[in-house]
């Protein structure tokens, strides 16, 4: 199959074929990424807006690189150095990036929907580099990229997300890319921050810790962003670790080749003791080369590129320049 | 003396218990019993139509004075016009709000001038409507107001609440509230639930509706006010009401069409005109509302028209403003929605349109009886039309039903016997 959306918005609505294509492209990139000429022309004339009106450092590195990778043209739009600190409305920055034929926006904003809203009114690509509590699609892909290429396959894998769900895009974008693919997955965190309405989404929610580790082929853990939330979801960043921390004595009743996974940027201590997120079932550094790969494939099928069936051949595939 | 009859209608006047085939003669812009002799009066052929009396919308925003990008009174009315109501209820949260008399002077006046229809303006409970002091509610009474509220916002405090009841008592003023907890939507956007989680966008949950509700009750009970449940949106809202009167505790709430045709589930477009305060709820909460409205427990209905700039709407879904208008599809989704459905027989619906609204205002109108305003509103219920924005009188397109196939429709509007708004020809000032 191949490739037939203008936008990567979000992974609800993809199907298994769509996600395994992006999968299977980012394999073949992460190929070419081993070589010592990393660069391929597939992009070359193309222009990359990056536009993130929300901080963020690997995801804006990640896509600046991957999109450098692929010879575009890139530049990166902070909101505190644009216009929109001046009042520009979302709408007006993006129609004026567009009269700049700017072929692919990627947007990380605060609201649920931003993406979205881009999307609807411009003829330039769009991808969502996470948008409020809505989605992050590229980092689920990373993520389910990172469990395939340790484990095999995604399906029957039992993965549990840990933390903060309710405010989380990671969490939802990865709910919907490893039930696509046959995961099991069971939430866990404090029950306000894992309301029970996410069981209709056909998941597991846990709030009992350590009955549940021994059973799993993957722990998640998200970021706990205490001093941004609501102070009333849980009493302390103390007690938060003291339950649902992953601590060495939670470690030592996981599988002992479980995968340990975080988006970033880790809290030391306090979702995760600092040994463990260094040690070996640790693959967080992992998930970062493999964002790099998954953007890159991501722009790649975006632009119209076609499948590249074997990460072998890969060199060969780069499409003419148009 | 301009005579006119309205010939061979079906005469539904709830007021009066009449639903029947019948004339309805006007004199001099009232209703008279027959026409004087030698009288030659303009016969207008109501047959295969409904004659009822001219709608009363209890909640609506004309945004003037101060938001006239928004509305105006001239547009607004208009707009009431073209959906058949003579007669709206409009609400203070203006710039400035409706908190001193000089407002209340200046929107009747500007009424006087631009109005097609009959403006009845509200005031705040609270100055500023800040929710912290006592509006001079007598003084907003002899200025004319037909009630208080601080609609787009709630009085938290119970304290001032219980005070703006037993203080409005003195002038048999009903409070209208807009029922909201703040501390449990702080940044909710959305209805909490399934939707909510799937679509990462802040919920709002049924129940911050619910324990205004309550306390309404409660603060009714004991004060003995009249008290109006503005827009429910619950099943349990309208559990809380069910009770309440069943006690007699003179509480009452109305409901808006958005919040009968549509589910939270319509979200997932991210589209700013199905962002409304109180949110879209689920199938199951229309069900609990289509039963109150049903039985009687929910006895008013409304549009909450709320305009807003198209500008001010194309923003993320968060910076969005809440509301949607209403005043031209209201009478079109009630009739569809729950004549055409069995949930409500016509008189039952213009009921809920006219003399109900009335008579929590305690106002004699919304009736065709002898001697009352010729204000009259005539209603085709089986014409099928399809909801175009761009054709709107309403100075703003904010609405979710564009589009949308609707069984019923207003198409003339009376106000004191003369014709504002006719389908065919359109409005006439």
């Amino acid at each position: 199959m191949s490739w037939n959306r203008k936008d990567l918005i979000e992974i609800r609505g993809l199907s298994r074929e769509e996600i395994l294509l992006l999968l299977d492209t980012a394999a073949a990139f992460k190929a070419i990424l081993g070589r010592p000429i990393k660069k391929v022309p597939s992009l070359r004339g193309r222009t990359v807006v990056n536009l993130f009106i929300e901080p963020s450092t690997r995801t804006r590195a990640s896509f600046e690189l991957a999109a450098q990778r692929l010879s575009a043209d890139v530049i990166s739009i902070a909101k505190e150095a644009s216009s929109l600190k001046k009042g520009e409305t979302l709408k007006d920055t993006a129609l004026n990036l567009q009269a700049l034929n700017a072929d692919f926006i990627i947007l990380r904003h605060s609201a649920a929907g931003a993406a979205r809203f881009l999307a609807d009114r411009l003829q330039a690509h769009v991808i969502n580099g996470g948008d409020g509590a809505h989605e992050h699609p590229t980092q689920a892909l990373l993520d389910t990229f990172t469990i395939r290429e340790r484990l095999g396959s995604i399906q029957d894998k039992h993965v549990l997300i840990l933390g903060d769900i309710l405010y989380s895009r990671v969490a939802r974008s990865n709910i919907f890319c490893l039930l696509q693919l046959g995961a099991r997955v069971t939430l866990a965190g404090p029950s306000t921050l894992v309301p029970p309405i996410f069981r209709e989404l056909g998941v597991r929610v846990e709030h009992d810790l350590d009955r549940i580790l021994p059973e799993v082929d993957v722990i998640n853990l998200l970021r706990i962003q205490h001093e941004r939330q609501r102070k009333t979801m849980f009493p302390s960043l103390g007690e938060y670790t003291a339950l649902f921390g992953l601590t060495q004595e939670r470690f030592a009743r996981c599988r002992p080749d479980v995968l340990i996974m975080h988006p970033g940027p880790i809290n030391r201590g306090v979702e995760i003791d600092s040994a463990l997120a260094d040690g070996p079932n640790s693959v967080i550094l992992e998930q970062v080369t493999n964002g790099l790969a998954v953007r890159m494939a991501v722009l790649y099928l975006l632009s119209g590129g076609l499948p590249m069936p074997d990460p072998a051949s890969a060199q060969s595939l780069n499409p003419p320049i148009a | 003396m301009p005579a006119l009859t309205l010939r061979g209608g079906r005469v539904i006047d709830p007021a009066r218990s009449i639903d029947e085939t019948r004339d309805i003669h006007v004199l001099d812009g009232q209703i008279v019993e027959a026409l004087p002799p030698g009288a030659t009066p303009e016969i207008i052929d109501a047959s295969r139509l409904v004659v009822t009396p001219g709608l009363i919308d209890i909640h609506v925003h004309l945004r003037e004075p101060g938001q006239s990008a928004k509305e105006t009174i001239a547009t607004g009315t208009r707009a009431a016009a073209a959906g058949g109501f003579t007669t709206v209820v409009a609400m203070p949260n203006t710039s400035p709000v409706a908190d001193a008399p000089n407002t209340i002077a200046w929107m009747q006046a500007r009424a006087r001038e631009q109005a097609l229809v009959h403006v009845l303006p509200t005031g705040c409970i609270s100055q500023g409507m800040q929710g912290e002091l006592l509006a001079p509610i007598g003084s907003l009474k002899r200025a004319g107001v037909v009630a208080i509220t601080d609609d787009g916002r709630c009085i938290q405090n119970n304290e001032l609440m219980r005070r703006a009841m037993e203080y409005a008592r003195i002038f048999d003023l009903p409070l209208m509230d807009h029922c909201q907890d703040y501390s449990l939507t702080a940044d909710g956007v959305m209805n909490e639930g399934y939707w909510s989680a799937v679509l990462g966008l802040r919920g709002w949950p049924a129940i911050a509706e619910e324990i205004i509700i309550a306390r309404n009750a409660l603060l009714s009970e004991l004060t003995g006010a009249r008290v109006h449940c503005q827009h429910v949106t619950t099943a349990g809202g309208v559990r809380i009401l069910r009770e309440a009167r069943e006690r007699g505790v003179p509480i009452s709430g109305e409901v808006c069409p958005h919040h009968i045709t549509l589910t939270d589930e319509s979200l997932q477009s991210y589209d700013t005109d199905f962002k409304m305060n109180p949110p879209l709820r689920t199938q199951r909460d229309i069900e609990g509302l289509l039963e109150g409205i049903a039985d009687g427990t929910i006895d008013i209905l409304a549009s909450d028209h709320a305009p807003h700039c198209a500008y001010e709407k194309e923003v993320e879904f968060d910076d969005a403003p809440f509301g949607i208008v209403g005043l031209e599809t209201e009478l079109g989704l009630f009739l569809d929605t729950l004549v055409h459905r069995k949930i409500l027989s016509l008189p039952a619906l213009i009921a809920r349109l006219t003399v109900n609204p009335a008579r929590l205002l305690g106002l004699p109108i919304g009736t065709l009886a002898p001697g009352s305003v010729a204000d009259i509103t005539l209603i085709d219920p089986d014409l099928e039309w399809t909801v175009d924005k761009d054709r709107f009188e309403s100075k703003s397109r904010n609405t979710p039903f564009h589009g949308r196939t609707i069984k019923g429709r207003a198409i003339r509007t009376l106000v004191a016997g003369r014709t504002v708004w006719s389908l065919e020809s359109g409005i006439q000032p």
